[in-house]
This record gives C-alpha cells, structure tokens and sequence, in this order.
C-alpha cells in the first residue's frame, strides 16, 4: 500500500468507494507494483480477495506483499485470498496429462477459441463464497484482482471473449456484489500494425468499462534512473456522476514502496 | 559448560547453565556456480559473460527465462549461447540443448575453452594435500604458514567461482565436455507426432514434453532430494525460425502466432517449478509484426537484443570503430520485490575479444559541440559553420543520447521528430 497513491485517489483501507472497477494499464513500461498496491491495500480492508495471478508465481506476490507490510500465506489459509496459480499449472494443461476438474478454470489453455467460462466459474464461486469458515469470519466486500489480462491474447483468446469476460465480472461482481475489480493490462505501442487482435484494442475496449484508468508509461523525454515513469490517472465516473479529469504524476519505485510526485518535483530535479 | 549446538527452534535443555543457543546454519545446499543477489537475495547463475552479468543486474536468477534477439547473421547470438552452455559445463551444470538448424554436437564441439589460472595444466580429479618434502634440497621452501594448503587447484570441473573467461580461439577439451552431462534435441531428428487438440503445434509440443521429462528424471524439480548437479541450463536455439515449424518469421499474419507465445508462457512456467535457468535465442530481425514481438519479450524475464555492425552502415562510422556490435537491454525483471534493476545507462556495446566479451558504454567522456578537421587540412581546428557533409572524414558528435538513429534507444523511447531537431540545433 503506498500512503501517497493513497491520498492521490483519496481512498484509504478504511473508506473506500465500492463497486469500482479499476483499469491500470501500460505501455512499454511495467505496472504491477500498482497490483500490489491494491492486493495489499484490499488485505487490509479485510475483504475477501480473489486473484487471479496469470503471469507471477504466489511467491512472488508474497514476497512483495511481506515488503508491504500483508502477510498473503496467512490470508489464503484464513479464506481472505483466492488465488488462481496460473503460471505453474499452466504446463500439466498445455501438455494435456492433467484433465482434472481444479484446472477447470485454465480451460482456455486447452481450447482457445472457447472463451472464458471456466475463468468466470472460478472467479464467481470464489466471490460468492461467504464466512463458511470454521471461525465464520465475515469479510468485506469481495475484490476481484487479475494480473495481466492481456496475457491471455498471447495464448490465443480473442479480445471479443475477454472483453465478455470482464462484463460478466462487473455484472458480477461490481454490480450484484458491491464490490471491486483491479485489472492490469499490458500494451504495445501506438502506432503498432493495427491488428484487430491487439492489445490496444482491449485496452480501449475496458477503459470504456472502466471507472478509474491508471494508465503507466516512459517518460516521453527519455530514459531517466531517477523517475521510472509517469502515471496518469483518469478518473471517469464516480458513482453516477461522470467526472472526467485527467492529471499525470512522475514515480520512482522503491524497494517498499513507490513515491508520486508532480511533474518536474522529483528530488533529482530540485 | 558449552551451551550445546541447536537451532533456534530448540528449548533449552534442563541442565543448560545460560540461555545462550547458538544459531546453527539452515541446511542450504550451495550450488556450485550461482551466488545469492546482492539486491533481493535471489540464487543466480553466471551467464558466461562477466560484463553481461553485471548489465543485467549481477547475473541469471535461477527460475528465469533470458531472451536474447539474434543479431542478423546470428554469429554475436551464438557465441553467447556457447558460453552460456560453457559455463555450465565449468560449474557442472546438467545442460539442455535444443536447435533445429545445426546439431546439437556440433555446437557443444564448439564451445570455447576456459582459462585456468593454474599453468602447470588442470586435473580432473580433486588436488590431494601433499605435506612439503623436507629431505629434498631442490624443493622450494614455502612460507610454513603455508605448507599443509593443498598445493594443487581445486579442479575446474567442480569450480564454485562465479563467472569465468574463455578463449574463444580455442575449443573445450572433450574430457571436459564429456564430463557434462548433455541432453539434446534436434528437431529434425525428431518424428513429428500428431498431437491432437493441443494448443500448441508439434515441435514445440515435443520439445516442451522433452524439457519437462528430462526435469522430471532428474529430479530437478523437488521430487527427489538431490546434491550436486542441479541447475540444469536449457539452451534453444533459434526458437521461432522456420525450422521449427514456425511461420511468426515469414508472414506478418502467421497462421500460427500464438504458437511461440503459448510455448515461451509454458517454458517459464516450467522453469518457476524447477531450480533450472534457460536461455533462449530468436531471430526477432525476421518477425516482422511488432505487437508478436512485444509479446514475446514480456513473456520473458530478461531480455537483451544484440546489433551487429557488420555489413551495415555503422561499422565505418568512426564513433563505433572500437565495437563489433551494441547490445539493447530491452527488459529486466522484477523477481520478488517491487523494484527492478535500473542500468546506468542504455547506451552498451559490445565487443568480442579473444579472451573476453566486453560490454560497455558506447558514449564517451562529453566531447566538445565543435568539430575537429584532421590534421592534414590547412583551416583551423575550430569550424562550426562548416557543414560536416563536405568532410567524410569529420567526426560527427553527437550529445548525450540523441543520436539520430530512433532504432538505437529501445525502452523508453522519444518519438523520432523530437532526436532529427535535436541534432539539427547542433
């Protein structure tokens, strides 16, 4: 959880807006440190989280979370954290020996053009599942996380089934459920050959679904060791009202955590 | 009475005078050849290439996928391979070699051989301890702090130092190659097996069912308790070319274009089970979609790119005369932490020597914005005004990072209208 992304988007563990759907995205530059961010912001709300981790291994992710201060070994083992292990159990499916019913979820590893119903299954019994804990814990508003949608592009699944798949889930989710969705999304250049299978396409696509886009990029005057980047954020409904403010921050990321700050404030600049 | 030697888990016993434990070591098999990461405590491997190491954050961590981009005659990309294979061989790593163009064997012939420090020639086997010999006059007296040391180096083959250098004029000796042990996979030896519905073609099905068989055996990924030998290294070569079955090189909408993508998600899902390191090699001057490429590099780890000045323009230009080639590192990865390594600078070059592959920047101390004439005309040395175009010869200077070349500054990139003003106000 970084304090000052915090007061940017003037949300805390404590209050926060719900039935939000939250789209980071990037280009050419990495936005997961803003996945983490959320995981361990939502851990900290005490809602239950369902993540789908397509591209990391749950070590990672723990890792990272230990640095932010959320410990995810314990959340899964008390029933907060849902965790789809996406990348380690990708090879037993994609070499057709494990056909068992838990790798339901990584059916489109087998059939690509089939869409995404054994995600969405997944992803809609773990949000439905309420405080059927020995300790009977009842949890926040459910959370549903998803690193890197656009991995699924590179396995072969349109953007029209994708972009399905994300409507279900704020139908879902969003909407029934009063909760919230974090999804990450990686895209190639602008100026790419325009493809109608591109990431773009997708990105585009769930910014229109989206009410908050943080949108991560290089800066546009080149490379720099002391801002990784720039960060804009696009708030584009909130509740009702549509709102429509664009403003860009630089960041640096750091070992625990990451600092924003206006345009030309970097500490190297001053 | 010593406190006995427990863990920190243990209670103290009844008769135990202080509370004093001592901290015994966790049980941590070293590998030969890897070291922990000064940044975020990861196991890494020596790629072969000291310089490469330090560029792309003090080594390979182990688990990860390195992508390298051929340059255009795949000469620079080889030799990278050959060292990477090399190096396993010195830290006795299990090698994985696959290639569809050349047979494996031959380039395992290849590989370079290593410099050892010890002139009186290296031995297979351990170096005994040999007490000095006082009765012989004609031996050399060492320093008697010195005299039970074992007089001979510790064999190569099971060296623990990190990184060595090679003599590219040179090849392996067989003993020590065939000391390694070697799985390979040729693709056209292979009898292409109908796969069925899977989502992946058939070369690159069976080379994953190979990789994955081979980790299995060897127990590489955790089922069998094993010492010695793990860290397997995987070396493909030419992933994507049509050899492989692949058509991503030939057309810009292949039929196949998840393919190679499906197959890179898989390896490295594969290596984040297992305690291996791959290295995979792709000839992305022939992929001609860009976004396929995008994708391949964020499926990898890390991921380098290598520019070879031959037969292009560049190699007479005289600010690249010291370098063979430059070297982009277009990705880094973020392994655990939220940080990942932040090179000094993007500007690298290489250069292969026949003791060394240096990597370093190819920016010099800041010249002077004035151009020099050579010495043989009669004007001054100082002619701003001058065009260089009249003078073939004049060096063209260019400031920090604003070369005119939009294709040199991968990552971050400015739009090519901003550098060509940029060098126009010079």
């Amino acid at each position: 959880m970084f304090p000052e992304l915090n007061s940017i988007l003037n949300s805390t563990p404590d209050s926060f807006k719900s039935s939000d759907f939250i789209l980071v995205s990037d280009r050419r530059a990495d936005a997961s440190f803003l996945i983490h961010h959320h995981l361990s912001f939502y851990l900290r709300a005490g809602c239950k989280v369902c993540f789908l981790g397509l591209v990391q291994s749950f070590s990672h992710y723990s890792a990272v979370g230990q640095r932010l201060g959320v410990s995810l070994a314990q959340a899964r083992e008390k029933g907060q954290l849902v965790f789809l292990e996406g990348l380690k159990n990708s090879i037993g499916v994609i070499l057709q020996e494990d056909t068992s019913q838990e790798t339901q979820p990584l059916s489109y590893l087998r059939t690509p053009g089939a869409g995404l119903e054994g995600l969405f299954r997944f992803v809609e019994s773990s949000v439905r599942q309420s405080g059927d804990g020995d300790a009977g814990e009842s949890w926040g508003p459910p959370v549903l996380l998803i690193d890197d949608l656009s991995v699924l592009l590179s396995l072969g699944v349109s953007v029209g089934a994708i972009l399905d798949f994300t409507l279900y889930c704020k139908a879902t989710v969003c909407s029934e459920l009063q909760g919230n969705m974090v999804i990450l999304v990686r895209c190639e250049e602008e100026d790419a050959d325009d493809d109608e299978e591109g990431s773009n396409l997708l990105q585009r696509g769930l910014v229109h679904q989206c009410n908050l886009a943080l949108h991560v990029e290089g800066l546009p005057t080149g490379y720099c060791r002391d801002i990784h980047g720039q960060m804009e954020v696009w708030w584009r409904q909130e509740g009702e009202t549509i709102c429509n403010r664009r403003k860009i921050f630089h960041f640096k990321v750091h070992d625990k955590g990451a600092s924003f700050f206006a345009r030309g404030t970097s500490s190297a600049v001053l | 009475m010593a406190a006995p030697v427990r863990g920190m888990a243990g209670s103290p016993s009844i008769g135990n005078t202080t509370s004093f434990q001592k901290k015994t070591r966790s049980k941590l098999v070293s590998i030969p050849g890897t070291r922990p990461s000064v940044q975020n405590g990861q196991l890494l491997v020596s790629s072969g290439v000291s310089s490469l190491d330090y560029v792309i954050g003090g080594g390979l961590a182990v688990g990860t996928l390195l992508l390298v981009e051929e340059d255009c005659y795949d000469s620079y990309s080889r030799m990278l391979l050959k060292y990477f294979l090399a190096e396993g061989v010195v830290c006795g790593h299990e090698l994985f070699l696959a290639s569809a163009r050349d047979h494996p064997d031959e380039i395992m012939q290849e590989l370079p051989s290593p410099i050892v420090d010890d002139v009186a020639g290296m031995k297979i086997s351990e170096g005994q301890s040999q007490p000095s010999d006082p009765e012989n006059p004609d031996t050399m007296k060492i320093a008697w702090r010195y005299q039970n040391q074992p007089r001979v180096q510790t064999a190569l083959a099971s060296s623990v130092r990190f990184g060595h250098y090679y003599d590219v004029s040179k090849t392996m000796e067989p003993e020590l190659r065939q000391a390694a042990k070697c799985h390979s996979f040729y693709q056209l030896q292979e009898t292409p097996v109908t796969t069925g519905s899977s989502p992946l073609p058939s070369p690159y099905h069976a080379l994953l069912k190979s990789i994955q068989t081979v980790i299995r055996k060897e127990g590489f990924d955790g089922s069998t308790p094993q010492v010695g030998s793990e860290c397997p290294r995987l070396g493909l070569h030419s992933l994507g070319s049509v050899l492989w079955g692949d058509d991503v090189c030939c057309k810009v909408n292949p039929a196949h274009c998840h393919a190679l993508t499906t197959f890179l998600y898989a390896l490295r899902g594969l290596l984040r089970t297992s305690l291996s390191v791959a290295m995979v090699t792709v000839p992305s001057h022939l992929i001609q979609n860009r976004a396929i490429m995008g994708r391949i590099i964020r499926l990898s780890d890390t991921a380098i790119a290598l520019e070879s000045f031959r037969g292009s323009e560049k190699e007479t230009n005289p600010l690249y005369k010291d370098y063979h080639g430059l070297l982009h590192v277009c990705q880094l990865p973020r392994l655990n932490c939220l940080s990942s390594e932040v090179p000094d600078t993007k500007d690298l070059a290489f250069k292969l020597k026949r003791k060394q592959f240096t990597i370093e920047s190819s920016l010099r101390a800041p010249a002077p914005a004035f151009i020099f004439r050579p010495a043989s005309q009669p004007a001054s040395a100082l002619s701003p005004q001058n065009t260089p175009s009249t003078h073939p010869t004049a060096l063209r200077v260019y400031s920090y990072g604003t070369s005119p070349n939009p294709n040199e500054q991968r990552g971050v990139k400015t739009p090519p209208r901003l550098l060509t003003s940029a060098v126009s106000g010079l």
